[in-house]
């Protein structure tokens, strides 16, 4: 059942990631990857909910967490941006890029969980 | 020319006119796969409280060799199906890596008492991460020289 809901939950997230990239690369032209980092806090923050609000056995946390949260972030897009700026002659920008993205992720999911334990205890 | 952004690019006028009912089911049946990989790695191979996250460690890092190899291919190498790099670069390798769990993982590792653990997660991925997709468009760029020449 636990393997039902992390494909719902992918078979979700993954065309969230890719139609909120195209959405925001279309409002915001250039060569920052906006798009990324975008979904990468907003998976960040919504994970850190389903941590803070209910434990990791659980149906939920394996649709919403392991699923969709997983899918909607990714490191492997991440890190291919980072050597691409890199690449391009841009390090001031790669290492921005990385550090805004660490930071900012971390920063959602610490908040996430806050408030997941705050409403669902 | 490889683009910055592997998932879509819209510089790119072939990824600007991709948005296809076909495109969306190739990223979502890609990452169902990817997701299911993880799922997989992460239960074989679980983290106890406090303890350095080698399973999304692992995920990560092979994500982020097979992308670069994959981008290079794709791009510059070989005349693919228009379906191939939404389906592997955008579901499989990014349904397979998470930013998420690492995110929350540094955050866990930093409440559990365990900061140190925390920033050496955090930066040996990162490094690690780098240069696994450093290495994969190498490894493909010699591919590539080797079917030119």
């Amino acid at each position: 059942m636990t393997l039902l809901f992390v494909a719902l939950g992918a078979a979700v997230g993954a065309p969230a990631r890719y139609l909120t990239d195209r959405t925001i690369q279309r409002l915001h032209r250039g060569h920052f990857p906006f798009g990324t980092l975008t979904v990468n806090i907003v998976g960040s923050f919504i994970l850190g909910l389903a941590t803070g609000g209910t434990s990791t056995t659980t149906g939920v946390y394996a649709l919403v967490g392991t699923g969709f949260c997983g899918a909607l972030t990714t490191y492997s897009t991440f890190g291919y941006e980072t050597v691409r700026l890199l690449e391009q002659g841009a390090p001031r920008r790669a290492v921005g890029y990385a550090a805004l993205s660490i930071a900012a992720g971390l920063g959602a999911a610490a908040a996430g969980v806050a408030i997941g334990l705050d409403v669902w205890h | 020319m490889l683009p910055t952004d592997p998932d879509v690019d819209l510089e790119i006028p072939a990824q600007r006119r991709e948005l296809h009912w076909s495109t969306l089911a190739a990223v979502s049946a890609g990452g169902v796969l990817g997701a299911l990989a993880r799922y997989g790695i992460g239960h074989a191979w679980p983290t106890p409280a406090g303890g350095f996250p080698w399973a999304t460690f692992l995920i990560n890092v092979t994500g982020c060799l097979l992308i670069g190899a994959l981008l290079v291919l794709v791009t510059d190498v070989f005349t693919t199906h228009h379906l191939l790099r939404p389906f592997l670069g955008v579901g499989v390798l990014g349904g397979y890596t998470t930013f998420s769990t690492y995110s929350v993982e540094i955050r866990n590792l930093i409440v559990a008492g365990a900061p140190g653990t925390a920033a050496l997660y955090l930066l040996v991925t990162l490094a690690a991460a780098l240069a696994a997709v450093f290495a994969g468009m190498t490894a493909a760029r010699f591919v590539a020289w080797l079917v030119a020449t």
